[in-house]
């Protein structure tokens, strides 16, 4: 005997926006032999799911709320050396193409960094659509993505005493989306 | 326009003012080159001494970035890297961090020296710091090497070539200045 399951291959539908709140986004870099962590806030995005399936997803952070743990590098981070805040005041995402395949996703589209904009592809997990205590209906979408920072014009280094550079070039980016119906 | 010029070198015969004032005959119409002197009456840094009002030869310092639409710093080298009391102006403007004077403030750095490299090295330790206090720093750099020998009885810089590095160098600066400016307005 035989079982047919029907693997979802599409987001649920509707206009979704998301929970800033409980969202996160954040970056991890290797940096001297570990790992470095920082976030992003305050989160803006939007998903739009037509009923046939096609969507939308578009979001954006300032650069200004950068979050690391310290104050002089969150300063640094917003220079023209880094992120360039006064030129490139946002970091923004706009998806071109989001495939679904039972609880994997794949989001595909343009990033825009330091007045770069660059094509990137994001993989993760998304979740069931739930009712919440609010009296709303939210589900998780998680996503991450490996891009080259200098390729975004984040060039910024410093030489270990082996000769080798401290900062990696590529940096993981994180997307932890609570997406709530509009 | 105003470009502000700093000297990291404060003797009477400074071979890098004299590069400033040869820089003041190639500027682009429109631009004005204000030679600053304050250096030797900035204090030692002290953060104890950082809060307001500021020192006089710190507010002078600060007031004088502000106020310029660009910065053309011109460094010795002293045991490879820059003069300490460059560095010490540069730590003074770079506070309080994340609104200081320097931040995002355009920015061109040359040098002269008497040895044959033009203080390369100090030229980029400069740049370093200009970096990480937040300025922009622009793409341009002009080495004078045996400045001793560079400079005719009137501080002219004798050079043809070196002259016009010096004038693409402040074009450079300018142009970033002007791309800052017109954002702005």
């Amino acid at each position: 005997m035989s079982t047919a399951v029907e693997t979802t291959q599409t987001l649920p539908a509707g206009q979704w926006s998301v929970d800033s709140v409980h969202s996160h986004v954040g970056f991890a870099v290797e940096y001297m032999g570990g790992t470095f962590r920082g976030t992003f806030s305050p989160i803006e995005a939007t998903l739009g799911v037509a009923q046939d399936g096609s969507a939308t997803l578009v979001g954006r952070v300032p650069v200004e709320g950068v979050r690391v743990q310290d104050e002089n590098l969150a300063a640094h981070l917003q220079t023209p050396e880094f992120f360039d805040a006064e030129r490139a005041p946002e970091i923004s995402f706009t998806s071109s193409r989001i495939q679904r395949s039972g609880q994997e996703v794949t989001i595909e589209g343009e990033l825009a960094i330091k007045g770069n904009t660059l094509p990137v592809r994001a993989t993760g997990t998304v979740g069931d659509p739930a009712p919440d205590p609010y009296g709303g209906e939210r589900f998780a979408l998680n996503v991450r993505a490996t891009i080259d920072r200098t390729r975004f014009g984040l060039n910024w280094n410093n030489p270990l005493p082996s000769g080798e550079s401290a900062l990696a070039n590529d940096v993981e980016l994180t997307a932890e989306l609570y997406l709530v119906r509009a | 326009m105003r470009v502000l010029g700093i000297s990291g070198s404060l003797r009477r015969g400074s071979h890098n003012r004299m590069l400033l004032r040869a820089a003041a005959e190639l500027l682009p119409p429109g631009v004005e080159l204000e030679l600053w002197d304050g250096l030797k009456a900035v204090p030692p840094y002290d953060e104890d001494d950082d809060i307001e009002p500021s020192p006089a030869g710190v507010a002078d310092l600060r007031d004088a970035i502000a106020d310029a639409d660009g910065l053309l710093i011109a460094t010795p080298e002293y045991n490879h890297s820059l003069p300490g009391q460059l560095k010490n102006a540069l730590d003074w403007a770079s506070r309080p961090v994340g609104a200081s004077v320097l931040r995002n403030k355009p920015a061109v750095v040359v040098g002269a020296s008497t040895g044959a490299f033009g203080a390369v090295w100090s030229q980029a330790e400069v740049r370093k710091v200009l970096a990480a206090a937040g300025a922009r720093v622009v793409d341009a750099e002009l080495a004078v090497g045996h400045a001793d020998q560079r400079f005719d009885p009137d501080g002219r810089l004798t050079d043809a070539g070196m002259r016009e590095e010096l004038r693409e160098a402040i074009a450079v600066l300018v142009q970033e200045a002007q791309t800052r400016l017109s954002a702005a307005a």
